[in-house]
């Protein structure tokens, strides 16, 4: 099937926000703009505003116009919609200013001077703060975490052989080509005045929930609504709650339709990004390379607020010990407090980080027994029924073995490995190296947290016989109309023609969980098939379900009856049978499945430059059953080079704790010519509680590039790069240091 | 008036430029402040809203359109220089020519998609013309951040392939 | 201004730039073309990075100006951005000028009061300073028809398309001994301006041995001052450049070996 909106985007029909035409509701509609924070902690002491504009004209919003809290609700509310006084990061909302001309707005803006009495930022996750950093509790730690399996204190004290190593990551901004866009108008409801907030976003309901919190309403006087997002990664997730209130504050304030568009360098600047990470390991292991104990230590920058940090924290370290088997694995992770931008959501949300501290390190153990990489993954790969690090026993019938040597086979390892070799020996200045990875990624919301979510879709059967299926998931690029159109048609053997598939609109559309976690097919897919099939059950009057042209007379005919009527069916999220997880000792099914993958790099690292280069690019992936595989591939794909991206060139650059390089000239994402055809390979092995027999296929392919790349600059230069963005600038020294 | 000219930047109306210039064919003229650019004569001025703003910097090339039969990034020309040329937007490209990107996955979020799509036109009607670059090559003025590149350059050689023969 | 790919980047955050007032010479045809003449290739200050790379007959003669014009940003700013807008810009990374200075180019200056040919190595004063009077125009660029070699190009960004320099160098060796040394050696992204290094020409002509990169260090410092800036550190900037040297000219020169 192809992608429904496909054709409308590629002739750029598409309207994202700043695409919709000035009428309507968004008729008068003046333009938002925010005042920030010009540094990463300190007490506001004024804003300024500046002379020669006649300010009576300008709409203002401070802190004292937020009718509630002045909290983002979120995990916990520590962030303010507008800093209070008091700035904890570079580019924090201090205030807020509207005006119908463009230009004259931006002028305005460049004339306001916040002016604040710094005091000692923290701008170094890695170091203890001193004492007058502290800014949260004692420590500046946001959140604790720990995994204890067995003993490992008592197996170091007699192991044989231990590998030490410590690896960092470095922050990651999501570059979605369409910048943050929302806007905000007043309608008459029912109950009072409406604030409608319309925007490019991930989740529907954590917007709904910021803006009912901060602006005290309930949700029949709020409305949210989607609009064609440009791609999210994850950047999508949480900010654009702080963008929807920040409409509707000067919507409120104006009384009138208010949109505010970032530009680049502010959507750069001022947003959410990777959590940089710094992971060390102490690994006891056998001659053999067997894992006898791992210890982990997982230290998150979770900057300015608590955002989403647990989370990720916690995704991070059950994601820590990699796909192995090791019967005692300690894991201790903290997410600690600084005066960056807040961390925030990114595909994959912890994982791509801890994977690639455990996949470097599995190849240094290799080298250090003198093992070649594949021996020691072959050694420890976990088998269906032995356990990860929080005891979950493994089962579903993937064979991870089988998994490594067919994409082993399929790339050619070995005379990839010899020519390579070959090819160094003859080149002056050329060096080419095979590296791999071998990963996982848990499926939905770790833990109980589904279970939390309690996510519903309804489906609605149409006068004419169509089904509408109302969910919040969202559509970003990733192709949820689509796959959605196709679950639905075939449980209830339709034609795609014949279901709709709802633009998410809080006021039509039950809360079917944020569009995160690669939770959207396999959860929420696994609730339009119940929808439908409870739908079909309904109609059938205690007969078997009714499928296709018998449901949708069916339909007709009760639309018949009824007439005016509304024919739903609701589905709740019910975990399957058998998954627990208790999420004070972190121990159990920390998801009800996983997906796994292999990936295999070929580089060519040019001595004169330092430059790395992907050669050849193969990503092996059990996702479950294949739903689309032009959209799946679609996915691996995208990922593989956002990972190519964060491995070697996508660097942050700071200056006073605010990102320095915030353009796209300088914030280096690969371009078609960077980066090889990525070729991917699937293993369908279906999982009977996904929609389809899909398990998640968005972040697993984030997972597996950066180590197997870094694996790969080893063994083709013999040097032992630790730390990502591999950089030129980063690998040349270890270059000059590599006889 | 259309009605997204409200966002279009404005100048003193002894400012203004008066300009002719072809626009997806067909002759047009449009009154321009001095310091506009392009993108937005084209977005706000005649809510001809296909060509996206990705950075501003001529950087992402979603804002490509064909100037004199060139891609050019519309953010980085001044609206006044197109007086007397030529300008094709994605506007002009029938939805029904597209089915080879379509399937490829050439589009998943869409935002660099227009851009993308009027650089793949362009080197798909100059194909003989640009032998010694690879498609790779004269498609890197197009960021995107979802495909890994594969959809679109698959989808531009099936393009190739699709309407070969059919046009010079 | 010409093709505008310098002057509106971030335009409309840019209030201060929009205050200026500027001269528009798109239109000017008389500045369009490039021509031959038996000594030398003329290019006016409308030709851009695409008119160049169109052309069969400068791809024979001056190769490293399509070398160079393939590595300006992509197709996008290639169709619009001019090789004299390169040098009115000024840049330290510019990517047309080293070129330019590796075939001993000229600039020609016109203004009102008339024109004057000035050498692109005498053009630049400082960081984006030259001895362009504000009354004049580069009105066209020089090339004199030689017989090269041995020629290259590197230019090295942080990715392989849609780049800025962050250290570069273009080298030109002459063909016969008409100069006293044949060697053109430009280095760009590593000073305040892009730069002809007559340290390293010099050690090239002098017939020391050069048996490591490392080598070329007492003659790069003689000529070049790099920074740390947000897209690459000094270090890095001075080993590439010795690296770069060396490997390219491994095997041309009798000395590098």
């Amino acid at each position: 099937m192809l992608r429904i909106e496909g054709l409308s985007k590629l002739c750029g029909a598409e309207r994202y926000l700043d695409d919709e035409p000035l009428e309507g509701p968004l008729k008068g509609c003046l333009w938002g703009m925010t005042v920030r924070s010009p540094v990463s902690r300190g007490r506001i002491r004024d804003i300024v505003y500046g002379a020669g504009f006649n300010w009576s004209e300008f709409v203002v919003v401070t802190p004292d116009d937020i009718p509630g809290p002045n909290e983002t609700y979120l995990i916990e509310n520590d962030q303010p919609v507008l800093a209070p006084g008091y700035v904890r990061h570079m580019h924090e909302p201090v205030a807020l200013i509207a005006h119908a001309d463009r230009d004259l707005l931006r002028r305005a803006l460049a004339s306001i001077r916040v002016q604040v009495d710094p005091e000692p930022p923290v701008l170094d996750f890695r170091v203890p703060p001193r004492p007058e950093q502290i800014q949260r509790g004692t420590d500046n730690v946001i959140k604790q975490l720990r995994i204890c399996k067995g003993d490992v204190e008592k197996v170091f004290a007699t192991a044989p052989i231990i590998v030490e190593g410590e690896y960092e990551t470095g922050a990651q901004e999501h570059v979605y080509i369409e910048n943050n866009a929302m806007a905000a108008w007043i309608e008459d409801g029912p109950a009072g005045d409406v604030v409608v907030v319309r925007g490019s976003m991930q989740c529907p309901y954590y917007v709904l929930n910021a803006v009912k919190h901060a602006l005290k309403r309930d949700e029949t006087r709020v409305r949210i609504m989607q609009s064609p997002t440009g791609g999210g990664f994850g950047g999508k997730e949480d900010y654009p709650s702080t963008i929807a209130l920040h409409a509707a504050l000067l919507a409120l304030k104006a009384q009138k339709p208010v949109k505010i568009v970032y530009d680049r360098s502010e959507d750069m600047a001022a947003t959410t990004k990777r959590h940089p990470s710094l992971v060390r390991h102490k690994t006891a292991v056998d001659r053999n390379g067997r894992l006898l104990a791992q210890k982990i230590e997982v230290i998150l920058d979770g900057g300015a607020y608590v955002t989403l940090s647990p989370v990720v924290l916690s995704r991070g370290i059950i994601h820590a010990a990699g796909p192995y088997s090791c019967d005692h694995v300690l894991i201790e992770g903290r997410a600690m407090l600084t005066n960056s931008v807040p961390y925030g959501a990114f595909r994959g949300f912890g994982a791509p980080q801890t994977i690639f501290a455990v996949e470097r390190h599995m190849d240094r153990i290799a080298q250090k027994l003198g093992i070649s990489p594949l021996e020691v993954r072959r050694v420890n790969l976990l088998k269906d029924g032995q356990t990860t690090s929080t005891q979950q026993t493994i089962c579903g019938g993937t064979d991870r073995h089988a998994l490594l040597e067919r994409a082993l086979g399929e790339t050619d390892y070995a005379r990839l490995l010899a020519q390579a070799e070959e090819f160094n020996r003859e080149h002056p200045y050329l060096r080419r190296g095979v590296g791999i990875a071998t990963v996982l990624h848990g499926a939905g919301f770790t833990g109980n947290g589904e279970v939390y979510l309690n996510s519903k879709v309804d489906v609605a059967g149409l006068p004419d016989g169509r089904l509408e299926v109302l969910a919040a998931s969202t559509e970003m690029g990733q192709g949820t109309n689509t796959v959605f159109t196709r679950l639905a048609a075939d449980a209830a053997d339709y034609a795609t023609d014949d279901v709709l598939v709802g633009m998410p609109d809080t006021f039509r559309v039950p809360n079917s969980g944020p569009t995160v976690a690669s939770r959207t097919v396999m959860v929420v897919g696994k609730l339009i098939e119940r929808a439908i099939s409870d739908l079909a059950a309904q109609l059938g009057g205690g007969g078997s379900p009714l499928r296709g042209k018998a449901l949708k007379d069916a339909i007709i005919a009760w639309h018949r009856v009824n007439g005016g009527g509304s024919l739903k069916a609701r589905a709740t999220y019910t975990p399957p049978p058998n998954v627990k997880f208790d999420d004070k000792k972190y121990i159990g099914d920390a998801y009800a499945t996983f997906a796994w993958g292999v990936c295999v790099a070929h580089v060519e690292v040019d001595l004169r430059t330092a430059a790395v280069r992907v050669l050849h690019f193969t990503s092996l992936q059990d996702i479950g059953k294949v739903i689309n595989p032009t959209l799946a591939r679609g996915q691996v794909q995208g990922g593989t080079v956002q990972a190519i991206g964060w491995a070697l060139s996508e660097e942050l650059k700071f200056k006073d704790g605010g990102m320095a390089n915030n353009s796209l000239t300088n914030y280096i994402i690969p371009t078609s010519d960077d980066v090889p055809p990525i070729r991917v390979l699937f293993h369908e092995n279906p999982y009977e509680h996904g929609g389809g027999g899909a398990k998640g296929v968005g972040e697993l392919p984030m997972d597996g590039p950066a180590p197997a790349i870094l694996n790969a600059v080893a063994h083709a230069t013999g040097c032992d790069p630790l730390a990502i963005p591999l950089t030129p600038e980063r690998l040349m020294p270890l270059l000059e240091a590599t006889p | 008036m259309n009605s997204n000219a409200a966002h279009k930047p404005v100048c003193a109306e002894s400012d203004a430029i008066t300009i002719a210039f072809t626009l997806n064919g067909k002759s047009h003229t449009a009154k321009v402040a001095p310091g506009e650019r392009l993108l937005d004569t084209l977005r706000y001025g005649l809510a001809l809203t296909g060509t996206k703003e990705g950075c501003g910097e001529g950087e992402c090339g979603a804002c490509t359109v064909l100037l004199d039969g060139l891609p050019a990034n519309s953010c980085l020309v001044p609206a006044f220089q197109v007086r007397g040329r030529d300008v094709r937007t994605i506007e002009s490209i029938p939805a029904e020519r597209l089915g080879p990107l379509l399937e490829s996955g050439a589009t998943q979020c869409g935002a660099c998609t227009p851009g993308v799509v009027m650089t793949a036109a362009w080197i798909r009607d100059h194909r003989s013309e640009l032998q010694s670059f690879t498609t790779r090559a004269l498609m890197a003025g197009n960021l995107c951040r979802c495909t890994g590149y594969d959809g679109i350059i698959d989808g531009l050689e099936r393009w190739i392939a699709s309407e070969s023969g059919g046009r010079s | 201004m010409a093709g505008a790919t310098d002057l509106l980047v971030h335009w409309p955050i840019r209030p201060e730039a929009q205050d200026k007032t500027y001269l528009d010479l798109s239109a000017i045809s008389e500045l369009r073309p490039f021509r031959w003449t038996d000594v030398s290739l003329h290019i006016g200050a409308l030709t851009t990075y695409w008119d160049i790379l169109r052309d069969p007959q400068t791809r024979a003669e001056f190769p490293l100006l399509h070398e160079a014009a393939r590595q300006v940003g992509a197709i996008q700013i290639q169709s619009r951005g001019t090789w004299a807008g390169n040098i009115a810009n000024g840049s330290p990374a510019a990517d047309g000028v080293p070129v330019l200075l590796a075939y001993d180019a000229s600039v020609v200056l016109t203004s009102m009061a008339g024109s004057r040919e000035i050498p692109l190595r005498e053009y630049y004063t400082g960081y984006r300073n030259s001895v362009r009077r504000s009354d004049e125009l580069i009105t066209s660029i020089i090339l004199p028809r030689r017989r090269y070699d041995f020629s290259v190009f590197h230019k090295v960004g942080a990715r392989r398309a849609q780049a800025i320099t962050k250290v570069g160098i273009a080298v030109t060796r002459e063909a016969g001994a008409r100069a006293a040394n044949p060697w053109r050696v430009v280095a760009s992204s590593v000073a305040a301006t892009v730069r002809r290094c007559p340290a390293i020409e010099a050690f090239l002509a002098s017939g020391a041995l050069v048996r490591v990169p490392s080598d070329f260090f007492a003659s790069i410092d003689a000529d070049i001052r790099p920074i740390d800036d947000i897209r690459s550190t000094a270090s890095y900037r001075r080993t590439v450049l010795a690296r770069l040297l060396y490997h390219s000219l491994r095997g041309v020169s009798a000395t590098v070996v």
